[in-house]
């Protein structure tokens, strides 16, 4: 490493904290609105810190939204869960029983994490009325769970491509089977790849939008939605869409802190190399 | 024989997510692909009926769309996403590269400082738009900030100012296009030259010419609308791309940061000993190493700026003509204005505008991994 | 993990079993939403069993609900019932569609034939049949003042766009903005006052039928006033929701607002003036003697789960009882004739004489004049006069979507 010498060694500590203060300032801004009382809400004294901190704005905007966290919650566990198994299988078959093809049918399968969702939106919403699954939560599952297959495939293949693939063999001509040498040998060791594909496809399915505002009615919206709702409306009360903007960013927030590691991991993976 | 049936296994695990993910992106794609050859929407009857008659009318949509007098918006709309691009792709590179060197000075703390830049890449774009449109209300936010030290409020409009810059005639596109080739032809004519590879030279030359000529005579044979048209960069975009910055510039800054880690010491250290300050270890030394990097955030970005949709229907409403893009007049041409195959028209040609980024990169990425 | 399998177990069974619910859909949100509340509360009390689910969708004249609801429909999960404006927002949308069951048999059932003015129910009626019962009348040419402020300004309501255009000046003058104005679709809602001023009932009417062309020098005409007026309003009006544009009237800001009546619901109710003192109105100017309509109705879409419970709403809806709980609260007069007046505030009241003494004509940007395909690019055309600023332009595009979508037809 370059080791700085003597007398500009506080320049960069300068630079970073101006830095991280300026990223702060929309959080500080978030913050002190959502613990104002509504009435004393005005534009002029936006940067002032509450002169008495407001908590009701709080249970308002659950009592608002705890509904639909419930909502994303349900989506967001099974979609994750699904696909995270789904693509570890994918994963297996493509990093270790590579067959003709594979290396067509990978990058078209690739593709589709990549692609705008607005092209396929409206034969979806056909699709899914003649399945009978517009509308709930149930649907949307499904939804989540085909598209989030190319990045958990992807991130499961790189991962297992590091196990060497003499492991595998010395396991077959020990008479293990396909699912044989998956349940003793590659899940065993699939845990770090499912912590980053479960942190991963958390923060997408719970953050996702498009999906969530064109597919889902009142009783299954998502956070997201509904967030966009209450802040999108008429004559906005800025204290309650602010203390929902922390109750929806809460849950990626807290994962995002406490296993901000694999999450860094997960953002590397998404760029296809690993 | 055991081997062959596990082998037959596999590639059954393999065949569920194969139809799905056939079914889902490329069934679907060449449905909505022939929905835009169709006329879906434009009788009222039709629009929402259960089971709709459809038309097929060819490429109507997409001529209409491109030549079409009332479609000037959709046009507008590739400008806007052009700049919105350009500006979110120069502001994430630039600040993620400046805090990755940065942290890179052996920073007591580096962990503290990483998670701040990061935290915004853990936010949905529906949370940073609304907290952004708070922080740009016309007379509030960030336009009263001065007078917190007894200056004037600012006047900006930040998310609704009707203020176009750079602005050129759409006719002139191909003049701009010609010129565009012409600047890479040249620059691909010097580095020829230098390596002293003949027969490129003679080609590039010849083919710059061509194009001179074709740019200063007028363009013959293009002509995209019969009457000018004004389009430019709206201001009314500048905030959003400050939040979109927000968001994404800690994601390039760990890109970053992750090659800087993978640079060989050694280099580094051979560099010192040769005498190269520490500025001109990193403009010859470890800036070349990180162009990969570049390129990858730059594709990675590039394809979500196109994309872009949540962050604006949060922060400035899907209705805001000034901060509009073709996600969003997708949104609104097929569910409010019940134009189905036009809006399928608009998603087409958003899929070809990141499928043009991302075909290539997938390639190459691939490619070089079956090498490896 | 047990409760989400038991939630997600509750939620499938729910959508098969749905018999105890009533959906309604609206755009009702916030502050007008006490009015549709207190409908629901007197629906509960009549069907304690039935769980009426209230789904609102928020963004004024329902920006956003009519995408979300075209969402429903197409992925084949209607609401039970949904907000619809009279007019060509429900024919030339949904009845055209095949989307929704004809409601004659409940109009004889209720006797309900002569108890709506025949204006308003040809409004929701085709050939073959009528298509949802109407909860109010709204009016969309009203002119809000402060009559404290007017006073202080000394300036008076202006009686025709270019007297108004003569008083601009001298406001602006005295620091306050002349007409507030908020977001998109408040600017076409100004638009639609601007056109049936300058160019009087029967012009405006004749537009929708293309018996006066979207080019004609009127239109011109039309449109150049619409520039100046756009001149007196404040700058930052795309980032205001029409209730903030109607704070400015009341806090001084500015002289004047045009908007809907529910702007007097939102006064009255919310920020509780009294009409007269607190607020004042008068027909948007060159409109006096002119009522432009719009009606918000709930029909009963095609193939509802729920279809006895949504009569039973669609019942008390159209009740003088149920509309008399309704529209004091929301700012509206009834549609039912039998209306008890007496319930309703002094704006109102005056509101229910125009509509008997008027003439009527309909709202473009609240789905009763013309095509949904025609309104719904009429955006494009106000895009292209502010980008543009040219009048010849906007006209030019306007005769084009109008042509495109056979708007006359």
């Amino acid at each position: 490493m370059t080791r700085r010498r003597g007398r500009l060694a506080w320049l960069p500590y300068l630079f970073l904290t101006a830095a991280a203060l300026l990223f702060l300032v929309p959080v500080y801004l978030v913050v002190i609105t959502s613990f104002k009382d509504p009435a004393t809400i005005n534009l002029a004294t936006t940067w002032q810190v509450p002169e008495r901190w407001y908590w009701q704005s709080f249970r308002e905007a659950w009592q608002l939204l705890a509904p639909k966290l419930l909502n994303s919650a349900t989506l967001t566990v099974f979609a994750t869960v699904l696909s995270a198994m789904m693509g570890s299988m994918n994963g297996y078959v493509l990093s270790k029983w590579r067959f003709r093809g594979a290396n067509i049918l990978f990058p078209l399968m690739l593709f589709g994490m990549f692609i705008p969702y607005q092209s396929i939106l409206i034969p979806l919403f056909q699709f899914l009325r003649d399945l009978n699954l517009y509308g709930g939560i149930p649907g949307l599952i499904l939804v989540h769970v085909v598209y989030g297959l190319p990045i958990t495939t992807l991130i499961f293949r790189n991962y297992y491509a590091e196990i060497p693939d003499e492991m595998v063999e010395a396991s077959k001509i020990d008479g293990a089977s396909f699912f044989g040498i998956y349940r003793h040998l590659i899940f065993p060791l699939s845990l770090p790849g499912f912590v980053v594909v479960i942190i991963w496809q958390f923060t997408q399915i719970w953050n996702e939008f498009l999906f969530a505002v064109t597919l889902t009615k009142v009783e299954s919206q998502p956070i997201t939605v509904a967030l966009a709702q209450l802040a999108g409306g008429e004559a906005v009360k800025w204290n309650l869409p602010m203390a929902g903007a922390i109750l929806a960013a809460l849950p990626t927030l807290l994962v995002y802190i406490l296993l901000g590691r694999y999450f860094i991991r997960g953002l590397l993976a998404g760029s296809v190399k690993g | 024989m055991k081997g062959s049936r596990d082998r037959l296994t596999a590639v059954l695990m393999l065949t569920p997510s194969l139809i799905l993910v056939g079914i889902f992106v490329y069934g679907f794609i060449a449905r909505t692909f022939y929905t835009s050859l169709t006329n879906w929407g434009s009788d009222p009857a039709q629009a929402l009926a259960r089971n709709p008659v459809l038309r097929f009318v060819g490429f109507s949509n997409y001529r209409e769309l491109f030549t079409g007098f009332i479609d000037v918006r959709f046009r507008q709309d590739l400008v806007n996403t052009f700049f919105f691009t350009l500006f979110f792709l120069l502001g994430c590179l630039l600040i993620g590269l400046t805090l990755a060197i940065l942290l890179d000075q052996d920073i007591r703390g580096e962990g503290v400082f990483r998670t701040i830049f990061l935290f915004p890449m853990s936010l949905s774009f529906i949370v940073t738009g609304t907290v952004w449109r708070w922080l740009l209300q016309p007379r509030g936010g960030v336009n009263v900030l001065p007078t917190l030290v007894g200056a004037e409020p600012l006047e900006f409009r930040w998310l609704t100012s009707r203020n176009q810059v750079w602005q050129f005639n759409w006719q002139d596109l191909p003049v701009y296009t010609g010129a565009l080739v012409a600047v890479v032809l040249a620059w691909l004519l010097l580095s020829a030259w230098r390596q002293r590879r003949r027969g490129r030279v003679v080609a590039a030359l010849v083919s710059l010419l061509f194009i001179l000529g074709w740019t200063v005579g007028g363009t013959p044979g293009i002509e995209l609308l019969p009457y000018p048209e004004t389009h430019g960069f709206n201001l009314a975009f500048i905030g959003i791309i400050a939040a979109a910055v927000w968001q994404m510039s800690g994601y390039t800054m760990a890109l970053y940061l992750a090659g800087l880690r993978g640079i060989p010491v050694e280099l580094r250290e051979a560099a010192q000993v040769d005498g190269a300050s520490g500025l001109q270890v990193y403009r010859y030394v470890v800036l070349p190493l990180l162009q990969p990097i570049t390129l990858s955030a730059m594709i990675i970005l590039g394809h979500i700026s196109l994309k872009i949709f949540d962050l604006i229907f949060a922060m400035a409403g899907a209705d805001n003509a000034t901060t509009d893009v073709p996600a969003l007049l997708m949104y609104l041409t097929t569910f409010r204005g019940n134009q189905f195959a036009k809006g399928a028209a608009i998603a087409v040609v958003l899929l070809l505008m990141v499928a043009a980024v991302i075909v290539p990169y997938l390639w190459s990425s691939l490619k070089s991994e079956v090498r490896r | 993990m047990r409760k989400f399998i038991v939630l997600l177990v509750t939620l499938v069974v729910g959508l098969a079993y749905a018999d105890g619910q009533l959906e309604i859909f609206s755009w009702w949100a916030g502050d007008e939403g006490p009015a549709l509340e207190a409908l629901i509360d007197e629906y509960n009390a009549l069907y304690p069993d039935v769980e009426v689910i209230n789904a609102t969708v928020t963004g004024g004249a329902g920006v956003n609900a009519k995408a979300v609801l075209k969402t429903r429909m197409l992925g084949g999960d209607p609401p039970d019932s949904f907000q619809v404006h009279a007019g060509q927002e429900l024919i030339g949308t949904w009845v055209v569609a095949d989307r929704m069951e004809d409601l004659t048999f409940l109009y004889d059932e209720q006797g309900w034939f002569d108890k709506y003015p025949p204006g308003l129910i040809d409004l929701l009626s085709t050939e073959d049949g009528i298509w949802s019962v109407p909860v109010n009348i709204h009016r969309s040419n009203v002119l809000w003042y402060n009559p404290a402020v007017l006073e202080n300004l000394s300036v008076p309501v202006p009686e025709s766009w270019s007297e108004f255009l003569v008083f601009c000046p001298d406001i602006q003058a005295q620091g306050v903005t002349p007409l507030a104005l908020g977001e998109n679709w408040t600017q076409q809602h100004l638009w639609e006052s601007v056109a049936l001023g300058v160019l009087g009932p029967q012009d405006y009417t004749a537009l929708w039928s293309q018996q006066l062309a979207m080019n004609d020098p009127k239109m011109i005409n039309v449109w150049d006033t619409f520039g100046e007026i756009l001149a007196c309003t404040n700058e930052d009006a795309a980032g205001l929701s029409w209730q903030q544009a109607t704070d400015m009237v009341v806090s001084g800001e500015a002289a004047f607002n045009v908007m809907g009546d529910w702007a007097a619901g939102y006064m009255n109710t919310t920020l509780q003036l009294e009409p007269g003192t607190g607020f004042g109105w008068a027909p948007a100017p060159g409109t006096g003697g002119v009522f432009m309509m719009l009606s918000d109705s709930f029909g009963l879409p095609q193939d509802v789960t729920n279809r006895e419970n949504v009569l039973n709403w669609l019942r008390l809806m159209g009740s003088q009882e149920g509309q008399d709980i309704f529209n004091p609260l929301k700012g509206s007069i009834a549609a039912h004739l039998d209306s008890d007046l007496g319930l309703y505030n002094a704006y109102l009241q005056s509101a229910a004489a125009d509509w008997k003494s008027d003439a009527v004509v309909g709202s473009l940007v609240h789905g009763a004049a013309a095509k949904e395909a025609f309104m719904s690019q009429f955006a494009t055309v106000l895009e292209i006069y502010l980008s543009s600023g040219s009048a010849q332009a906007a006209a030019n595009a306007a005769e084009a979507i109008a042509n495109q979508v056979g708007l006359g037809s």
